[in-house]
């Protein structure tokens, strides 16, 4: 049974990764961009941007998750995603795509209006060109300033795919939850949480890497 | 030939005008000190010739070129601006430098990049980087720094983080240096050591513009004095006729302010 179980945890970890890295690779170019709308001079892309992030910030993942994976059916009368699992799968990585692209937007905003001013100044007065200011001067400083909120979003995304769960993906939680169901255990699920554990633990050493590689300037 | 020539320059921004009609040159190899109150438009003057402010009015020219004019609209390139920048070498009140360098990259990143441009940047590539780090420590050991040269900003103190950004103003050889309060973010007891530098600039005859609130060293250090008020030049000539013989009775009132 120990290896029937952790047969199928393997399966829905590989579910469960699948969405984290997906969501990573969209969420965070698609949350910089984000970010730089927000800073706009642009009034009205301004204010656009400002109420979608409310909106998406301010109601629950799960909630949009359903929303995005049966509104098209409901709507266009035909379910755009397809009914099999990768279907099921590309729905939620476009609603944690959307969802984490505003928190990270709201970081990375942060992280480029907390490299003090001065700094951009100093490359301008020294004949840099915007890229070289940007490339050589300000990012690093951003960089080090939105990896500890960042590491945080993360790992808070890596328990948030078991919301997947919710339009019957096969995930990490639902395969330590079938068990329950069909054979009345109770340990895969303790067992289940030994893989989000692990899962997290071999993030937070690589953030904590991270961190230690950028603590050599202030 | 004055080396610079400033002419009627004014700058508001919205309704505030910060600088009124203001009109003056410097020789070259002269150091030119600019006192005033807090909010007198000293600073903003400096920026406006570091290109951080673009002026409403007036020009602006170095060598007989006239870099800047008001009334000229036609919109400059990037690569033209960085260009008229190099004219001017800038030293700000709290040091701005780059935390992620150490010392010595502080000082010679701006010309690595700079080099980059060069026609015989790939053949002589060694050579030029060579060239760039042997000037730069150079300039640190001048700023008697030449132990601190691969130090991180934040592992050193107020005054020598403000020499390191001298050293990196000069790297780039500008023309005229301007100095922007350059003791002003420092301990009283780290201030000696900056002046000092100043000062052995100033004996180096390095054209020099310097904001500041050290009325001795002032009259010590600088050919030529302006008295800034309101955003208006109230009077300017040399220490021994600004800070000695003020002949305007807000020069006195300010000269004589405890």
């Amino acid at each position: 049974m120990f290896w029937t179980v952790t047969g199928a945890l393997a399966n829905g970890l590989a579910t469960t990764f699948e969405i984290f890295i997906l969501t990573l690779v969209f969420a965070l170019p698609l949350g910089l961009l984000l970010a730089f709308g927000t800073m706009s001079k642009c009034k009205p892309l301004k204010v656009l941007l400002q109420v979608f992030i409310w909106i998406i910030r301010g109601t629950p993942l799960m909630l949009q998750l359903i929303i995005i994976f049966y509104g098209p059916g409901l709507w266009l009368g035909k379910n755009i995603w397809g009914g099999n699992e990768a279907g099921r799968i590309t729905a939620t990585v476009v609603a944690f795509a959307i969802n984490y692209a505003c928190y990270f937007s709201v970081i990375f905003k942060g992280g480029i209006e907390g490299v003090p001013v001065g700094q951009r100044e100093a490359g301008e007065v020294l004949g840099m060109t915007k890229s070289q200011i940007f490339f050589k001067v300000t990012l690093l400083q951003m960089v080090k300033r939105v990896v500890p909120p960042m590491s945080n979003e993360i790992i808070t995304l890596v328990k948030d795919t078991s919301l997947a769960r919710i339009i019957a993906a096969y995930e990490l939680t639902f395969a330590g939850a079938s068990f329950m169901k069909s054979a009345g255990l109770i340990w895969p699920l303790f067992y289940t949480g030994v893989f989000y554990l692990l899962f997290i633990g071999i993030l937070t050493l690589l953030f904590g890497y991270i961190e230690k590689k950028l603590d050599y300037f202030r | 030939m004055a080396i610079l020539e400033v002419n009627n320059i004014e700058k508001h921004f919205e309704s505030t005008q910060v600088i009124k009609d203001v009109s003056f040159s410097l020789e070259k190899g002269n150091a030119l000190a600019i006192i005033g109150r807090s909010g007198s438009g000293k600073t903003t003057l400096l920026r406006c010739l570091n290109f951080l402010e673009t002026p409403n009015k007036g020009t602006i020219s170095v060598n007989g070129e006239i870099l800047f004019d008001a009334e000229n609209k036609v919109k400059i390139t990037d690569q033209e601006l960085r260009k008229k920048r190099l004219h001017f070498g800038m030293v700000f009140q709290s040091f701005n430098l780059f935390p992620q360098y150490t010392a010595l990259e502080n000082v010679t990143l701006a010309g690595k990049l700079l080099a980059k441009e060069r026609p015989d940047y790939k053949q002589n590539k060694k050579k030029i980087i060579e060239e760039i780090d042997q000037n730069g420590i150079e300039l640190l050991d001048q700023m008697g720094l030449s132990e601190r040269a691969g130090h991180y900003p934040h592992q050193l103190s107020g005054g020598q983080q403000q020499r390191v950004a001298i050293a990196r103003a000069l790297a780039l050889k500008p023309d005229i240096l301007c100095f922007d309060e350059p003791t002003s973010a420092l301990d009283p007891e780290l201030t000696g050591e900056v002046l000092k530098v100043i000062r052995s600039l100033a004996e180096k005859k390095t054209t020099m513009i310097i904001v500041t609130h050290e009325m001795d060293f002032a009259r010590d250090v600088a050919d030529q004095i302006i008295f800034m008020d309101e955003g208006y030049i109230v009077e300017q000539g040399t220490p021994a006729q600004v800070i000695d013989n003020p002949t305007q009775e807000r020069t006195r009132q300010f000269l004589s302010r405890p």
